[in-house]
């Protein structure tokens, strides 16, 4: 009872306080940014508790846990709100500077969580009697059952609701890549716990039922989305931001080949990135290319991937025979090679090739069918700048390389990476022949990044050895690169995509703490390891690997048995 | 009892395996042979060196001495060439891929006997989708035959124990093989699992497949078998047929280190008394 009237007075909080915000949005003079974030927060949090509250019409929106994934939302827009309201008071230097509505905002929010944290917990599992103490009650709240089975819906209804998660992606990213530093904070935030809350509440594991269920509507429909970015931009400011992430993202998707499904650690993954990148600019007719020649863009496309596979061959076939730790090792001195190479092929260590230290400037645009992607086109009355021209370009690449990923994934080669990735000696012991197959791998993700640096080469209007380290501030990196398949989710088509997009973002954003940016980086990858270790999206193969069966917050349902201590 | 008619063609014919680890000989000069249709024990006390021998039948060691052929043919020394020619195998401490799912363990047992490259699985030709079904469809035979059809989509490491080792048992059989070689396939199972799984080996022989098994479980061993072979310190003690080598009291010796009345040879003794020092250390 006591509940239900905390309830009812955290819903009437709620609206009030959004009702207070677009005051208090024009006197601290604020980028709106964030009050639109604690906006949407609540809307959201409201939203979550009606639907807790059975009001008819929004229990599609909880079939799992309502109460975790309000509270969660709840904790979203509270940290959000604070944090808006701590920098105000730090930016402008004093509590004082804050305005009636930012305490309201402040309190209320405060009040909101405390209120949803009074509701009744889900019931998660079979648990009879509600756990005593403060702690296990929190942890308890946090916990949320498994959804029941869907409702049928028609097919169409189905698709549409694949379209909408797709556009709802969109108008995040799109938000994300527009935020000013602070706001990308508060962004970072909400996003996190609605991301955290929406997976409570089951409709995470919904979208990812249907998405799988249409594969190939899903992904058609993110293609378009990812299409749509660059027709709500009016500049080419984040449109340039958009083609690296679309780059870096895609170079990730090919390193997954190599590390998430044959399992093969590979440090120096930007290497081959590189190799396509410097095949492009020697063949583009740039005025400082060794090579005075002009390929039409297509040979040189073929030709960077041609070299990129070489080299992984030649780099692979020695390198594959250890196992391991020591695969990594040696990856990571191939990759430095590469940059050292580049680096003093100038003409005075070595053959002059690449110009050393000061890389190959001046690639030129490219031109295609009259088409020169230099220029700004009006297309449809939208006006598509020079990056957005590249952007699309990439979009084709990234769509072909995740079709490659896709299909070779679920295919008897995909299989037989995944074998090796499991056990070596027990795939071998089946027939596979594991060298091969992991020289197969190692030279599709070679292939796969050299054609993503034959566009990387045109957009960054040359090529310069330092943009191929092992670890770096900015992407792309080797580091960075692995960091957004193993953040991602190893093995999984959209998890590199959104480690990617984070890992670019994130730094890209936060310039103001360049100098910590790695320190941070570290830690959150230790954390993220400790409480997620299978990334954010886990796949489907690994969801149970992780999660031991008496751990507290795993379904003990499955009845995990770990093969190794069984034996 | 077929073992004593050598009418049919030999399978498997190991001579003189022979496995050092620096000093230690873990197998010595073993020969086996296993001939069609027949199901062929292999027993010993624990390290003894019987997976050792199966390890170098398979390619997993390269033999110290001695070589082994399959029907005709001198095996290589590389695992996945010898699963090409027609020898599967299972493991003593389970192997499955554990994070890939009932189905798609058998699927890759089948890696050797499709060839669809990564070509046509890019381009999804109209052959690549056929050797697909078809594996599919084999595979699913396969779940049937073991009793695991019903779990096709779960991890193999969600299943119960004694279905992974059927399941390692279905995986072996994917590659469509000559001869199957089970490492002690019953460890850690029940009784009404274990008589399970004896059907299970002669539902496999009555397929054309022969079978070479490691089993501690006498009971299971002397029901299945047509033909018992007795490895005790790396060396073949005795061979023959199940009532041959339960009475033989050397065997009984060398698991049980009781000592044993009647004359034998001077170096078998020897190895007798090794055995027991192995075993149990007794009071000889
Ligand atoms: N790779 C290796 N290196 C060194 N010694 C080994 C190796 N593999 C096996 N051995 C040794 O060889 C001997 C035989 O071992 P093996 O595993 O073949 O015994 P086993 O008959 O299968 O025993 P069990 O019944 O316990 O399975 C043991 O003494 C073991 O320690
Ligand atoms: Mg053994």
């Amino acid at each position: 009872m006591g509940a239900a009237v905390a309830t009812f007075a955290s819903t009437f909080l709620a609206w009030t306080w959004t009702d207070e915000f677009p005051g208090n949005l024009t006197v601290t003079g604020y980028p709106g940014g964030l009050q639109v974030l604690t906006l949407v927060g609540s809307v959201l949090t409201l939203l979550f508790l009606l639907a807790g509250l059975g009001v008819r019409g929004l229990r599609w929106l909880t079939p799992g846990g309502s109460t975790s994934s309000a509270l969660m939302l709840a904790l979203g827009t509270f940290a959000t709100t604070w944090y808006t309201v701590a920098a105000i008071a730090w930016q402008l230097g004093g509590l004082a500077n804050l305005e009636p509505g930012g305490f309201v905002a402040a309190v209320a929010s405060l009040l909101l969580v405390l209120s949803v944290l009074g509701l009744p917990a889900d019931m998660p599992f079979d648990e009879e009697h509600p756990p005593a103490g403060v702690l296990a009650r929190f942890r308890h709240v946090l916990k949320a059952p498994e959804p029941g089975p869907a409702m049928v819906l028609p097919s169409w209804a189905e698709v549409l609701l694949v379209c909408a998660a797709c556009g709802v992606g969109l108008t995040v990213f799109t938000y994300g890549i527009g935020a000013e530093a602070e706001g990308f904070v508060g962004f970072l935030i909400l996003t996190g716990f609605a991301a955290a809350g929406a997976y409570r509440a089951g409709l995470m594991r919904r979208v990812s039922s249907l998405t799988h269920k249409y594969r190939n509507v899903a992904l058609t429909a993110a293609f378009f989305s990812a299409a749509l970015f660059p027709f709500t931009q009016d500049s080419d400011a984040y449109t340039s931001v958009a083609v690296s992430i679309l780059i870096f993202a895609t170079v990730a998707v090919g390193l997954n080949v190599v590390v998430g499904l044959a399992g093969l650690l590979d440090l120096g993954y930007v290497a081959f990135l590189g190799v396509g990148a410097y095949t492009a600019a020697l063949v583009s007719g740039a005025p400082t290319a060794a090579l005075g020649v002009q390929f039409p863009f297509w040979a040189a496309v073929l030709t960077g991937a041609v070299v990129s596979m070489i080299f992984g061959v030649i780099i692979g076939a020695p390198t594959l025979r250890v196992r391991g730790d020591y695969l990594a090792i040696v990856t990571l001195g191939f990759g430095e090679i590469f940059r050292i190479g580049m680096q003093n092929l100038d003409g005075q260590s070595g053959p002059d090739l690449t110009n050393g230290p000061n890389g190959i400037p001046g690639v030129p645009d490219l031109k295609m069918f009259g088409f020169d992607f230099g220029e700004s086109h009006t297309i449809l009355g939208f006006e598509l700048g020079r990056f957005a021209n590249y952007y699309l370009l990439m979009l084709l690449f990234t769509a072909v390389i995740v079709m490659v990923f896709r299909r070779s994934d679920s295919s008897r080669i995909g299989r037989a990476w995944v074998a090796i990735r499991e056990d070596e000696t027990a795939a071998s012991a089946m027939g596979i022949n594991a060298f091969r197959l992991k020289l197969l791998a190692f030279a599709l993700g070679a292939t796969l990044a050299g054609v993503a640096g034959t566009v990387l080469a045109h957009v960054e209007y040359g090529v310069h050895p330092d943009g191929y380290k092992f670890v770096h501030a900015v992407p792309p990196n080797s580091a960075f690169l692995l960091a957004a398949v193993i953040l991602g989710g190893m093995g999984t088509l959209s998890g590199p995509l959104i480690g990617a997009a984070l890992l670019y973002l994130i730094p890209n954003k936060l310039q103001f703490m360049a100098d910590y940016q790695l320190l941070l980086f570290g830690i959150a990858l230790v954390l993220l390891m400790r409480f997620r270790p299978e990334g954010l999206v886990a796949d489907r193969r690994k969801q149970m690997e992780f999660k031991e069966p008496d751990q507290v917050d795993a379904p003990t349902h499955g009845g995990g048995l770990d093969t190794k201590t069984g034996v | 009892m077929t073992s004593d008619t050598i009418t049919s063609t030999t399978v498997l014919d190991a001579r003189g395996v022979t496995m050092r680890f620096g000093g230690l000989t873990a197998v010595g000069g073993v020969d086996l042979t296993v001939n069609e249709g027949e199901i062929v024990g292999l027993i010993g006390p624990n390290g003894a060196g019987k997976t050792t021998f199966f390890n170098c039948l398979t390619g997993l060691y390269i033999p110290s001495e001695g070589q082994v052929s399959y029907k005709g043919k001198v095996l290589p020394h590389r695992s996945h060439l010898v699963t090409q020619a027609g020898v599967a195998r299972t493991f003593q401490n389970i192997r499955l891929f554990a994070n890939m799912t009932v189905l798609e363990n058998v699927l890759v047992g089948r890696h050797t006997r499709t060839k669809e490259g990564l070509w046509s699985a890019l381009l999804r030709t109209p052959g690549f989708k056929k050797a697909e079904r078809a594996s599919e469809e084999r595979a699913m035979e396969l779940l049937e035959f073991t009793g695991l059809a019903a779990k096709r989509d779960t991890l193999a490491r969600n299943l119960p124990y004694g279905e992974q080792r059927k399941l390692e048992i279905a995986r072996a059989l994917a590659s469509d093989p000559g001869l199957l070689l089970l490492d002690e396939p019953t460890a850690g199972m029940n009784p009404q699992e274990t008589r399970a799984t004896q059907d299970l080996v002669f539902a496999v022989r009555d397929q054309g497949t022969a079978v070479l098994v490691i089993e501690h479980d006498m009971r299971f061993i002397f029901n299945l078998c047509d033909r018992v072979a007795v490895l005790v310190q790396g060396e073949k003690l005795v061979e023959g047929t199940p009532a041959q080598v339960q009475s033989d009291e050397r065997v009984v010796a060398a698991y049980l280190g009781t000592p044993f009345e009647g004359a034998p040879g001077a170096d078998e003794a020897a190895e007798v008394a090794q055995a027991e020092q192995r075993t149990e250390g007794d009071d000889q």
